[in-house]
């Protein structure tokens, strides 16, 4: 018996989550409430920025990790009032858990006091973490 | 966005061309989508074997990246982006997974499971080749989630 129901189905369903999946990755997504809890240095292992600082968790199984880290490494060169911390998530599950973080890489916004504005999952573009930085202030 | 080298990258991490396993997900996307309208229990068993070299000896080993290698890299024209190839070497051990429980859906005679199994990984796939979708950086870290204390 042929059926091609099934595989209509699935290309359907593919391509929609496949058009909502390439616009969703690395855009900035602004919290609501600024409630989230305080990070410091004995956490993500670098000094706080004295604006913004980013937290990027990256995975092992991960290949937009590394991209995503070489462009911000780069790009808090230009920017003295940002700095930025890279975490293995598989070895800090806990904070993992407590920061609800569920992919990668998924690079967190704190702003001075070290609590999370907003996030952004998959590799933001140059634009986007010029955009979310500037909106922190 | 800017072309990112691997500079940061230790010289431990086996680095595979980044069209490799887009290619190899496109074959793949064809053959699933192949056993799942002619419910081919016989296609499955030959994909099967392609994730289980995938998986288990690397992305870069399987006939679909020998056919890129000898076949389409000669052809393509830029400049070569590189990946780690554990994030393919990932998605290829979770589609074994699910071609061995279609496998497995098609000798028990249950063809729901098979359709259901097919479709999981045809998903997968056709996600990879047309979006460039990165299956472990979407479940891996939920799986470690769920199952690590």
């Amino acid at each position: 018996m042929n059926s091609w129901t099934p595989l209509l189905v699935v290309l359907v369903l593919g391509i929609a989550f496949g058009i909502w999946y390439t616009r969703s990755r690395g855009e900035f997504r602004r919290k609501k409430t600024v409630n989230g809890p305080k990070l410091d240095a004995s956490i993500i292992g670098v000094e706080l920025g004295s604006r913004v600082t980013m937290v990027q968790f990256s995975s092992a199984f991960c290949s937009p990790c590394r991209a995503t880290k070489a462009l911000l490494e780069d790009m808090v060169t230009k920017m003295p009032d940002v700095r930025y911390a890279h975490i293995d998530a598989e070895s800090h599950l806990e904070l993992v858990r407590q920061l609800d973080i569920r992919s990668t890489p998924t690079t967190l916004f704190l702003n001075a006091a070290g609590v999370e504005v907003g996030r952004a999952m998959g590799t933001p573009k140059r634009s986007q973490v010029i955009a979310a930085v500037e909106a922190i202030r | 966005m800017a072309v990112l080298n691997q500079s940061s990258v230790t010289p431990k991490t086996n680095l595979i061309d980044a069209r490799g396993p887009r290619f190899s997900a496109a074959i793949t996307t064809l053959v699933l989508a192949t056993a799942l309208v002619t419910e081919s229990a016989t296609l499955i068993a030959i994909q099967l074997a392609v994730f289980a070299i995938g998986a288990f000896a690397g992305p870069a080993k399987t006939p679909y990246a020998f056919v890129f290698k000898k076949f389409v890299k000669p052809r393509l024209k830029g400049e070569v982006v590189t990946e780690d190839a554990r994030p393919p070497q990932f998605a290829q051990s979770v589609g074994l997974i699910f071609a061995v429980v279609a496998l497995a859906g098609s000798l028990l005679s249950i063809p729901a499971l098979f359709t259901v199994a097919v479709s999981f990984a045809l998903f997968a796939a056709f996600l990879n080749a047309a979006f460039n979708f990165c299956l472990g950086c979407e479940i891996y870290l939920l799986g470690l989630r769920a199952v690590k204390k």
